[in-house]
């Protein structure tokens, strides 16, 4: 019944941002489960479901531009539902960073994940309305500037 | 000094190969190494950034841990008003590094209990908000001991943003020490009257982790169903407010997909509280606009729980009509949960799945590996006795043309349907023969050693009496020939397995060569064949099986004699492997010679016992050991009911000298009351070889009625 990790994954199939919300896995096995999961999700058409099995995970994934979303569930899990949590996510980040891309991420992975721990914890959903995730997100960010 | 976050990401960047790539993060892992060595700490913050940076890239960073918790303790000190912002930012950089790069040490965390506590205690909302959060994502069972009492004093705070991820936190205490549960029961009940959407979300998402902690607090949860029942309807159909948490026109589908969940939890077995959601249910399976993904995904949500509780009748043709829309969706997400929901509710139901069993068929031709698959599984409980031939044939029919991934899951799934739902033997065979030949080498070896053992008493059967014997029997051959080229010589993946499978398709073939003289040259084709395969134990077989069919015909026959069918089809695969490792001593005549003798015992006896079913005297046939030392002392001792008559006739010697030597005992047994009760027959046998006493004892039965 809940989310076992975030991957922000680019068309090249490299990670973007990296959330794990359970069994700490060690450097290799992660660079292998990623490569994995990436390897089948990237190779799917977009006519085909979102949804991929992998080892005891359902992968729900959602491609937007050059940015694949993927999000690793346990059986249970409402797939419908992670779909338009990944959504969400993005719309969130979209409207952080005004057009998110791929650099975005990369040079902001601090607040991104900061976002993304405002809307998930524990693997469980926490917030999804737009406003209330980014306002600590706000107070935080302008003691930088 | 080492250089910026923003240089490194550009370093990295400007990296052509992957090489160079490595190249950088080493020398990078290097300068930070050295800062953390000298104790550098005006750069921390940056330096545990970059780590983190490192860490998403791939490399190790286990390096960096110690360094990440010094920068949450050095946090520790109360800062000024006026840089409080700043210590905030510090603050979610260390818990950040935290959640991200200790992985494996659990035990270092206890450093930041203290650290976590502080920050539970401070007067800054954001400050309390990162710990929750950090400590919602790692703690162990021993910091949640330690903490629960911050966790549970955040939950009634008059911040809701505190709140939600108060109850957040709490679900996790509670997955690491689930005896904690009392005192958060309550508060969690009393979360579901906040106003605040994400703190309702948390309380539901609270309650449905103690549920599965503790199905006993289902009952104490279960006066709360009214509550829960028109909270879910104040969110159906009221656009008018709360627009903030609005997802295409839907009030919070996330809070109506969590609390159908939790209904889900607690209806389930209970009549009572599923009388009490009933009309909520049906109102959510009727009104919810099913053109957006987020409507399907409460709707995918709300039929699993109708599916789930204790419904009345029309609630559930409902959503099983909500299915089979969901089924005929162009929208291949929403075809796939269909399927799942399905093939869930299979169980419970099962003239729900047979209603949609074309569209379910339909869609094991899918394009989609994850639709075939979800379909797949739904097949199994849609086949019975009655709809086996048709579906059989549907799916043989795209075994032909299906992906060669995908054929493995769909061959070894026909298997094993048609192995249960056969309505007879022969259409089993046929059936089998068709997988086999489009699919010979993904089968498993049980289904092949089971399918070997079945047509061979089979094809007997058919000697006996139908003219299509010889037909029939084309077809198996072909079938097993199948089976050995598509498995081809090399192929070293699953090498173990194929090799067995391999070794008791020889075993089949040779039987199936003794039996039909028509087939024994295409047979020795094929053994010949395989005499020069890779792997020792199929060349082995195949040389044995070969010089068996080239022996005396007596010795062949009698080898790979069948057993009465009596005794299945498994044991006569059993039974026939047993003469091939004795012949295995004759053929090579080497030093195995005495290993395979034991087992040459049985078979010999089995030869004698089918001599005995034609009514005719038997003759004990015995391979002798090649160089192996001489058999000496034979003996063999039988016994009969009494209501049998045994006579048995001295041996034509007691003992063996060498190869090619035969000892023949023959057994007269008359059953006095044929028909009425069966024979069996004890044999015990015992001989002396390198001078040690061998015995065995059988026990032999299963003659056909009327002996």
């Amino acid at each position: 019944m809940t989310i076992k990790f975030i991957l922000l994954v680019n068309k090249q199939g490299q990670t973007r941002l990296a959330k794990y919300t359970e069994n700490m896995l060690g450097t290799e096995d992660r660079c292998a489960l990623e490569a994995e999961i990436v390897r089948k999700c990237l190779v799917r058409s977009d006519k085909q479901c979102n949804i991929v099995y992998h080892d005891n995970y359902k992968v729900v994934y959602r491609r937007y531009a050059s940015l694949f979303f993927l999000v690793g569930v346990d059986n249970e899990e409402n797939e419908l539902g992670i779909l338009e949590f990944i959504h969400c996510v993005v719309e969130t980040l979209d409207k952080w960073f005004s057009n998110v891309c791929e650099l975005d991420i990369m040079y902001s992975l601090e607040t991104a994940h900061y976002i993304l721990d405002e809307m998930c914890m524990n693997g469980c959903i926490v917030e999804t309305n737009r406003s209330n995730v980014l306002a600590p997100v706000h107070l935080l960010e302008k003691a930088t500037t | 000094m080492t250089m910026r976050l923003r240089d490194l990401i550009k370093h990295v960047r400007a990296a052509k190969t992957a090489a160079e790539e490595r190249n950088v993060i080493a020398k990078e892992s290097a300068a930070l190494r050295k800062a953390f060595k000298e104790q550098d700490s005006t750069y921390r913050h940056r330096n545990v950034a970059k780590l983190m940076y490192i860490h998403m890239l791939g490399y190790p960073t286990h390096f960096g841990q110690m360094e990440t918790l010094k920068l949450i303790a050095s946090l520790g000190f109360p800062e000024k008003a006026s840089c409080s912002l700043l210590c905030c930012l510090a603050h979610r950089l260390g818990y950040l590094g935290l959640m991200l790069l200790l992985d494996e040490r659990q035990e270092v965390l206890m450093l930041v209990t203290n650290s976590l506590k502080n920050d539970l205690h401070n007067r800054n909302m954001l400050i309390q908000g990162l710990a929750l959060c950090a400590l919602g994502n790692i703690c162990s069972a021993e910091m949640a001991r330690d903490l629960a009492p911050e966790v549970e004093k955040l939950m009634g705070s008059i911040n809701p943003y505190l709140r939600k991820k108060a109850a957040l936190c709490a679900s996790r205490v509670l997955r690491k020490v689930p005896e904690m549960l009392e005192p958060f029961a309550e508060q969690a009940v009393a979360l579901l009257s906040d106003r605040n959407h994400g703190v309702m979300l948390a309380g539901v998402t609270l309650m449905l982790e103690m549920c599965h902690a503790d199905p006993a607090v289902v009952t104490l949860f279960r006066p709360q169903v009214p509550r829960l029942a028109s909270l879910l309807r104040s969110l159906l159909g009221s656009q008018s407010y709360a627009t903030d948490t609005d997802v295409s026109g839907l009030t919070d589908p996330f809070l109506q997909v969590k609390l159908l969940r939790l209904l889900r939890e607690l209806g389930r077995g209970d009549a009572e509280s599923s009388d009490a959601m009933g009309d909520v249910l049906a109102a959510v399976a009727s009104n919810t606009e099913s053109t957006r993904n987020a409507g399907n995904a409460i709707l995918y949500e709300c039929v699993q729980t109708i599916m789930a509780v204790e419904s009345i009748g029309g609630l559930r043709v409902l959503a099983v009509n909500t299915l089979g829309r969901f089924l005929a969706h162009r929208d291949n997400n929403i075809r796939y949960v269909a399927l799942h929901t399905l093939a869930r509710v299979a169980a419970r139901d099962p003239g729900a799945v047979q209603r949609h069993r074309a569209t379910v068929v339909d869609c094991v031709r899918d394009a989609d590996a994850s639709i075939r698959r979800a379909a797949l599984e739904l097949v199994y409980s849609l086949v019975n006795e009655g709809n086996i031939r048709e579906l059989a044939a549907e799916l043989l029919d795209y075994l032909a043309v299906c992906d060669p991934g995908f054929k493995p899951d769909l061959a070894a799934k026909i298997c094993v349907l048609v192995g249960r739902h056969a309505p007879d033997k022969r259409w089993y065979l046929d059936s089998m023969a068709k997988v086999l030949r489009q699919a010979g080498a993904f089968v498993t070896e049980e289904a092949v050693a089971g399918l070997a053992g079945d047509r061979l008493v089979e094809a007997r059967g058919r000697l006996e009496g139908e003219d299509a014997a010889q037909v029939s029997a084309q077809e198996a051959f072909d079938a097993l020939r199948a089976i050995l080229t598509r498995h081809g010589f090399g192929d070293c993946v699953l090498a173990r397995t194929i090799e067995r499978v391999n070794g008791v398709t020889l075993t089949a073939l040779a039987k199936l060569g003794v039996r039909l003289p028509a087939l024994a040259p295409q047979v020795a084709e094929l053994l010949d064949r395989f005499s020069r395969a890779p792997a020792p134990e199929v060349q082995t077989r195949a040389v044995e099986y070969a010089r068996l069919a080239a022996a005396r015909g007596g010795l062949a026959g009698a080898v790979l004699e069948p057993i009465p069918a009596a005794e299945g089809g498994a044991g006569a695969e059993d039974l026939a492997l047993v003469p091939a490792e004795g012949e295995e001593a004759a053929g090579n005549g080497g030093g195995t010679g005495g290993a395979g003798l034991l087992g040459a015992d049985p078979a010999a006896d089995l030869a004698a016992l089918l001599g005995l079913d034609a009514g005719a005297p038997a003759a004990t046939n015995l391979p002798a050991p090649g160089a192996a030392p001489a058999l000496a002392g034979w003996s063999l001792q039988a016994a009969v009911p009494r209501f049998a008559t045994l006579r048995l006739s001295p041996p034509s010697g007691t003992s063996l000298a060498g190869p090619g030597q035969e000892l023949t005992q023959r057994l007269h047994v008359v059953n006095s009351a044929p028909g009425t009760k069966p024979l069996v027959l004890r044999l015990r046998l015992a001989f002396q070889r390198d001078g040690a006493g061998v015995t065995d004892q059988v026990e032999v039965g299963g003659f056909p009625p009327g002996f």
